[in-house]
């Protein structure tokens, strides 16, 4: 059953150093709060899953907190290299990252070959090409017309983290608009998160939502603006901006760490990280 | 009547042509940028029955300002359906439900094979790019692929450094030197955009280019196949 519990409290309780930890949302409702959470009780050792690792895991990959990614397209969208991922593979900073590379199939396949608690997900795929060699494939044959498909390993994350719309007191969550891969995630995951733009009395249904009931779940925690610079349909848009931004502020060692320190270690929830951006627009 | 004297740029040619090539109806797989203008093009000139899927899973997308990423809130309210990452890659692409999937890639070989993974060596690369994402099943499943990218001897290569997406399915590959088809199971210059002469495009290419016998000169674009693209774009950036 879903505790409404602070964001603090809920990811210093479910998550341990050296957990497997995905944090998803596919372009929307990307939980970056959550991320900006592990990163101030400095967790380390983590195995992070995601299909687009994006600027939350830059963000994380570059303060030290992972060891490990598993993963399937790892740029900044529109526009282009995630620089503190590829300094990680490239020259080893600030640690060594161990890369676990799929494609987006297989990824998805993972997922709800998780949620389904199967031990691997099938598709037609990985033919050819050079990752195979490189990375957790199988093939199996098919016991009734014989044909050869590829099997992934299953995700079954330690802690599955989410971002959704709202939710009700008791812990029920509801998202909608591009819903991605949230369900699997945390049906896959031993432990799961999912913070909110709001907690209501009342959820009204809406058509084509997403809904985790609170018995699925271990802990549901505000946060408003919880999924900048990603968005959440029908709260804010996306910052294209920022995403634009990001990349100046990542490609240098320090001024991406001053960036850090300022924004995120400097501030304690979404409400601070919040004016800390905007006192810093509001200086330039 | 063609735009002459209007003056384009190598990206409009190139999203041009990619649109000409569709025919109407085509249930295409598409991606931000040259792919998405290209087809939002033809979906408001000569092909309104085209049907945009992102990957993000929005299916039948109308965008009215051009997305910025592929999950832009512009496509799911836009869209005849919103389906879940796994269903898109499962039900609808490996379903065999994609007419046309376009791609780009970092190095592209004469068979059409597409790295977007590395270059240098895959466990110590010198540049790690993205990665595969969608590209891996879209290239086996699809039976049409349409490649869009730069011609430079750095992206047309005679060897990858890593092959992302096998090229059995590419048909047509659009830069913004002209158009490669695949003739005899090697890509062959088909077709040089206005201004361009032969000799540049084989000089951008790291491999022995075969020249097709019937090569032609790309139709510039019309005044109104630019028009609509320049609206699509300012509606886009603005």
């Amino acid at each position: 059953m879903a505790d409404v519990v602070p964001l603090n409290e809920a990811v210093a309780g479910l998550v341990h150093d050296g957990d497997v930890v995905a944090l998803e949302g596919f372009t929307h409702l990307i939980p970056f709060a959550a991320a900006h959470e592990l990163i101030r009780v400095r967790r380390r050792d983590l195995t992070l899953i995601r299909m687009t690792p994006d600027i939350v895991y830059d963000q994380l990959i570059g303060m030290g907190c992972a060891r490990r990614l598993v993963f399937s397209w790892g740029g900044n969208p529109g526009v282009g290299s995630l620089h503190r991922f590829r300094d990680a593979v490239e020259n080893g900073w600030p640690a060594p990252l161990e890369l676990e590379e799929h494609s987006h199939a297989g990824m998805a396949a993972a997922y709800a070959a998780g949620a389904a608690n199967l031990p691997f997900g099938v598709l037609r795929g990985y033919r050819g090409g050079d990752l195979p060699p490189h990375t957790r494939v199988g093939r199996v044959t098919c016991p009734f017309t014989g044909e050869e498909l590829a099997a992934v390993p299953a995700h079954r994350p330690d802690v599955g983290i989410v971002h959704a719309q709202r939710a009700d007191r008791r812990g029920n969550v509801q998202l909608w608009g591009i819903t991605g891969v949230q369900k699997e995630t945390v049906l896959a995951s031993a432990r799961s998160i999912v913070t909110v733009e709001e907690i209501v009395d009342e959820l009204e249904p809406r058509p084509g939502a997403v809904v985790l009931p609170g018995w699925t779940l271990d802990a549901v925690c505000a946060a408003p603006f919880g999924a900048h610079p990603s968005y959440a349909d029908g709260y804010y848009d996306r910052d294209n901006e920022f995403y634009v931004a990001w990349d100046p502020i990542s490609r240098d060692r320090d001024r991406f760490e001053a960036w850090m320190t300022r924004h995120v270690l400097g501030t304690s929830d979404t409400a601070e990280y919040r004016a800390s951006l905007a006192a810093e627009v509001a200086h330039v | 009547m063609s735009a002459d004297g209007l003056g384009f740029s190598a990206n409009e040619m190139m999203a041009v042509e990619a649109a000409r090539r569709l025919p109407d109806g085509a249930v295409c797989f598409v991606g931000i940028g040259l792919p998405s203008l290209a087809t939002n093009l033809a979906r408001r000139t000569h092909a309104p029955g085209c049907v945009l899927i992102y990957e993000s899973g929005t299916i039948g997308a109308k965008p009215v300002e051009l997305p910025l990423s592929i999950g832009d809130g512009e496509l799911a309210e836009t869209a005849d359906a919103v389906v879940s990452v796994p269903e898109m890659f499962a039900y609808w692409l490996q379903g065999g439900r994609i007419d046309v999937g376009f791609l780009g890639a970092a190095q592209v070989d004469r068979h059409g094979n597409l790295n977007s993974t590395v270059i240098g060596d895959y466990d110590s690369p010198k540049v790690r790019l993205p990665g595969g994402g969608g590209a891996p099943e879209i290239a086996l499943g699809v039976q049409s692929i349409f490649v869009m990218l730069r011609h430079s001897p750095r992206s047309f290569v005679e060897r990858l450094d890593f092959t992302t997406s096998v090229g059995d399915n590419v048909r047509v590959v659009i830069t913004d030197l002209g158009t490669l088809e695949r003739r005899n199971g090697e890509l062959a210059l088909v077709a040089v955009h206005p201004g361009v002469a032969v000799d540049d495009v084989v000089a951008a290419t790291g491999w022995e280019l075969h020249v097709a016998d019937d090569l032609r000169e790309t139709e510039p674009p019309t005044v109104d196949e630019l028009t609509t693209l320049r609206a699509l774009k300012t509606k886009g950036r603005g």
